[in-house]
């Protein structure tokens, strides 16, 4: 180690733990679920490397079928990604002193989690690349050992679910959302945006309940929200 | 250790799209100003989107998952993340024993 780790970076690294946490038994288990499905170890630890996007990952095990549509598995990672785009712009203007290097690197490691994260602590203070790349650059390595880990494990894991460890996600999603709010026009965009997801993914099945909640909640939002002059010109 | 070259492909694919996905909001980022609802509706896209991925499982799975994510939601404002995390993950599996 070259000199002390800076105070950002030591703060991004203690926010990220509880993620780091919630995320182990979610890697065991997406690597024994593709373990399952026919891929190797190597091609687990290469999909979480270069994907690193477990809701896509997921849907993609979901959707493998032999021989393999391409085309679905990469169509299905544009809709569930597809929020990233709206995320990134959201962010960036937050960030603080980054190159644009670190923006195009550094955004590879963009997560649900971290983003909501850096989100926050831009409420109070910027995001700099100390504080951004010690709060994701943990999580990569976490994400590729567990889900290696459990490709290697395979059966020999059990039922998963027994232990509740596929409502860790869940239970740490509500503790995000519970950040992000901001009264009523938050309490109609969770409604909104719950309702449709569940409708959408029992009469249609995933992925396409992920967009189709995010419209719906975004649009609650929207109608909730008091009217303003600017109205006209938007 | 094997490494099917179509899957391969797939998992390149998969990560070309994903990666765009990601540095596009550098891009459009400038050129977007907002106020008012168009600004409450930008706000909205954090939990809207987490909302959305969770609601499957907490609104059609089971009671279990269902009461849970409600008691998990009545103390996630008052505790830290990892707690919540811990409270919904016990209180999950109690009610599971009674399904």
């Amino acid at each position: 180690m070259i000199g002390p780790i800076p105070r950002e970076a030591r703060e991004g690294l203690a926010d990220i733990v509880p993620v780091i946490i919630a995320a182990v038994p979610i890697g065991l288990l997406f690597g024994a679920l593709a373990a399952a499905k026919g891929l190797s170890a190597l091609e687990v630890g290469l999909m979480s490397l270069l994907v690193f996007a477990g809701g896509s990952q997921f849907a993609a095990v979901e959707l493998w079928t032999q021989p393999l549509s391409i085309a679905t598995l990469a169509f299905s990672a544009l809709l569930i990604n597809a929020r990233m785009v709206l995320m990134g712009a959201s962010l960036a203007p937050k960030l603080s002193g980054f190159s644009w290097t670190q923006r195009i690197l550094g955004f590879h490691l963009l997560t649900d989690e971290a983003w909501a994260l850096a989100e926050r602590r831009a409420g109070s203070r910027p995001v700099t690349p100390a504080y951004w790349f010690g709060l994701c650059c943990l999580l990569p390595l976490a994400w590729v050992g567990t889900t290696v880990a459990g490709a290697l494990a395979g059966s020999l894991m059990g039922d998963p679910s027994r232990l509740g460890a596929d409502f860790a996600f869940t239970a740490m999603f509500i503790g995000l959302v519970a950040g992000f709010w901001k009264g009523r026009v938050t309490a109609v965009t969770v409604a909104a945006a719950g309702a449709a997801s569940a409708v959408v993914y029992v009469l249609a099945g995933p992925p396409w309940h992920v967009a189709a909640g995010a419209v719906a909640g975004i649009l609650g939002a929207y109608l909730a929200a008091p009217a303003d002059a600017g109205q006209a010109a938007a | 250790m094997t490494l099917d070259p179509m899957t391969l492909a797939a998992i390149v694919a998969m990560a070309v799209v994903t990666y765009l996905t990601r540095i596009a909001g550098l891009f459009a980022a400038g050129r977007i100003r907002l106020s008012g609802r168009a600004k409450a509706a930008f706000d909205a896209i954090p939990p809207a989107v987490l909302v959305a991925v969770i609601a499957p499982t907490v609104l059609a799975t089971g009671w279990p998952e269902t009461v849970a994510a409600l008691v998990t939601a009545l103390l996630a404002t008052r505790l830290p993340l990892l707690a919540t995390v811990a409270v919904g993950v016990v209180t999950v599996v109690a009610l599971r024993q009674f399904s």
